[in-house]
């Protein structure tokens, strides 16, 4: 088999369904082969598109994502939706073409030294030099991105590899002597956490994507329920457990809910789950939980410690070890003066807006409306900015799997293409992309495959005319030099019209509800352009550098 | 504070870069750094001496050098026994005259004199830390004209 039928054979093998991607010269021979291949290809109409919308079927099914280009710049726009991924711990299998193995290094047509660019944002990458090895490095690259903490792998095929004949041999099994990870938690370690968590007067969980990405979210709501404990979420982690569960402390952090940001302050033991203490979290580090013990359940070594000291690590499988742990606690915390307290927090500071009678739109009245319509059934792709935090805060999501963000790296362009990816691993799932006017752009380019395809996402567009969020730091701590924030749009619904898709725009508060409805009647893509309240802000908002419970803005 | 850390990774191409990466990446400081085979053709060992301001620092540098696919296995020599040995190459100004006295400086310090032309010496020494220290001091008045070092190599007592 050539080394193009060996790369179609093994991903038939290892289950890939679809792919994303986009032809170039030094990947005709694999696209040839994906011509009669049993694989539904979605060809994007940017690379970037191609990998956020692998990353994004990746994050809606738990399946390896998978994306194709072509070598030099085909690779390199790539990189973003690579990074994005890496940060976010998302299983992707990047392809990349690389020009003639006897060219590399010469600085040939087309050719970049994309391993070498991509090391750093990949969790492990492989230049193939021999047609023999591929079979091997397929599935080894499936195996790396899809276990331990997962991440993007990229596997750099040169023409002539693609070109060689050679036997097919399908390794039986994978041996990577230097990659072994943990998978279940250390007894010893469980049993201490099951102490601390006895002794505990006022322990809250806070949850990370890794809740998600393990399939633990059934333990984590065994787990809260058993020792009656809050669960608060990171971005990454909702959907994690249920945003209407009466335990539910919504999301923490720069733009988290008062309550959550004051239970994890004023908390005596923090049982931190699959997720890695990030800066919009913790905010000042020096002034964050100081009465907290902490309890951190990862994957991932080097992220215990990292930023925050903890008193009892547990690295493993976070499904595993909550297992490990319900099972372990005999005695059970009393939390019930903790519960009242947060319950006294919740009453006190709810997450809120002001609407006046204006006739302007708010943007949190869309999100709201939304889920009311969609009854938090949907997925919900989000850009990056104040249309993410929006979403974010004013959506429940009740299961994992339903929210869809860029929440490391914070890639604008990443919500549609995602979207797209999304809706493809899930065709009978309604899926919404929600926008600003800024970051829709980014990708817009993207109608074309949504149209071509009958993919049939709805994109929400909070358009404010602004870099929102940027124009929020603006005005909050640049006194109101909104230098370069202010935008010149298209007409949307006429741009969406012209790619063949239907446009929608809401200038009216009353018509809110009706073009969200109208929207999900219609069988194709959609845009709907929402004219919101241009200077509305994203409150609670914790100041960059601030305890986390100095919040500003948004109380009641 | 400095450490020695022995790496054993993949003989890959590829891989000294990845661990250059991290370092670069990660803001993290590498002092010396000795790469070579081991026994077997398809591993090599990396030991290289890094500075870590805290425990926690030289934590996230071995958690980190332990996430890669390529690396194998990471020692800390910090709270280990071990051995361990430098090679510097010393190239230093000695006219004929000199060279009794620089050979008794050698002596006493453990130096080599592996080559003496045209009224300059290459010195040759192995030994730990302390040892190179005298020796460089040593030679000092002579005149040093070229220094190179391996970096520190360790290796476990048992």
């Amino acid at each position: 088999m050539t080394g193009a039928e060996i790369l179609i054979e093994c991903l038939r093998r290892e289950g890939v369904k679809v792919m994303f991607g986009y032809p170039g010269g030094a990947v005709l021979p694999i696209f040839d082969k994906l011509y009669d291949a049993d694989i539904k290809f979605i060809l994007t109409r940017h690379e970037q598109a191609a990998a956020h919308a692998a990353d994004g079927y990746a994050r809606a099914t738990g399946k390896v994502g998978v994306c194709i280009a072509t070598s030099g710049p085909g690779a390199t726009n790539l990189t973003t939706g690579i990074a994005t991924a890496y940060m976010d711990s998302i299983p992707l299998v990047a392809i990349t073409g690389q020009v003639k193995t006897f060219l590399i290094g010469n600085d040939a047509f087309q050719e970049a030294d994309v391993t070498g660019v991509t090391r750093p944002i990949t969790k492990h990458n492989y230049l193939v030099k021999k047609t023999e090895d591929l079979a091997r490095i397929i599935r080894e690259a499936f195996y790396i991105a899809s276990t331990g903490r997962p991440g993007p792998v990229l596997i750099d095929i040169p023409v002539d590899v693609q070109q060689k004949d050679v036997e097919f041999i399908w390794p039986k099994e994978i041996n990577i002597r230097g990659y072994k990870p943990t998978l279940f938690g250390h007894p010893g370690q469980i049993k201490k956490a099951a102490k601390l968590i006895a002794q505990a007067k006022r322990p809250i969980i806070y949850a990370g994507g890794g809740v998600i990405s393990a399939g633990a979210h059934q333990e984590l709501k065994a787990l809260a329920e058993k020792i009656r404990a809050p669960v608060t979420m990171t971005l990454m982690g909702l959907g994690g457990f249920p945003g209407e569960h009466e335990l539910s402390l919504g999301m923490l952090g720069m733009h988290g809910t008062a309550y959550a940001n004051h239970a994890i302050m004023e908390a005596d033991l923090i049982i931190a789950c699959g997720a890695r203490f990030d800066d919009r979290v913790t905010g000042r580090l020096d002034a964050f939980a100081p009465h907290a013990k902490i309890i951190h359940i990862d994957i991932d070594p080097a992220s215990i410690s990292k930023n925050v000291k903890v008193d009892v690590p547990i690295v493993g499988d976070a499904k595993n070890i909550l297992g490990q742990l319900i099972e372990e606690i005999k005695k059970l915390p009393d939390t019930r003066d903790w519960l009242k307290t947060i319950e006294q927090w919740k009453r006190r500071h709810p997450l809120t807006y002001k609407d006046k009678d204006d006739g302007k739109i708010k943007p949190q009245y869309v999100i709201e409306q939304l889920y009311y319509l969609t009854k938090g059934e949907a997925i919900i792709a989000t850009e990056v900015g104040q249309n993410q935090m929006w979403a974010a805060q004013w959506y429940r999501y009740e299961y994992p799997r339903t929210f869809i963000s860029s929440g490391g790296l914070g890639t604008m362009g990443f919500g549609f293409p995602a979207s797209i990816g999304a809706k493809v691993g899930n065709p009978d799932r309604q899926v919404f992309d929600i926008a600003g006017d800024g970051s829709i752009q980014m990708n817009i380019q993207e109608l074309a495959t949504c149209v071509c395809n009958k993919i049939n996402v709805k994109v929400i567009i909070l358009n404010n005319g602004y870099l929102g969020m940027v124009r929020q730091w603006q005005e909050l701590f640049y006194k109101k030099r909104y230098s370069h924030t202010c935008l010149y749009n298209p007409d949307f619904v006429k741009l969406a019209e012209s790619y063949g898709a239907v446009g929608i725009r809401v200038v009216k508060k009353e018509e809110v509800c009706s073009a969200l409805e109208k929207a999900l009647s219609i069988d194709n893509t959609v845009f709907i352009d929402i004219h919101i309240d241009p200077e509305e802000n994203v409150f609670p908002m914790v100041p960059a550098g601030e305890a986390i419970n100095r919040m500003i803005g948004g109380m009641a | 504070m400095k450490h020695i850390i022995s790496v054993l990774v993949e003989n890959k191409p590829g891989v000294l870069a990845r661990i250059a990466g991290l370092f670069s990446a990660r803001g993290y400081n590498i002092t010396s750094l000795a790469v070579s085979e081991t026994l077997d053709s398809e591993t090599s060992y990396m030991t290289m001496v890094v500075e870590a301001e805290d425990e926690r620092v030289l934590e996230q540098i071995k958690k980190q050098l332990n996430k890669l696919i390529d690396v194998i296995t990471v020692t800390d020599f910090t709270k280990r026994e071990h051995v361990e040995r430098e090679l510097i190459l010393v190239k230093v100004n000695c006219s004929t005259k000199d060279k009794e006295k620089l050979e008794t400086v050698l002596r006493k310090f453990l130096g080599k004199l592996i080559q003496h032309k045209e009224n300059i010496a290459i010195i040759e020494a192995v030994g730990e830390q302390e040892q190179i220290k005298n020796l460089l001091e040593s030679l000092k008045p002579f005149g040093i004209r070229e220094l190179v070092r391996t970096g520190r190599l360790a290796i476990a007592s048992t």
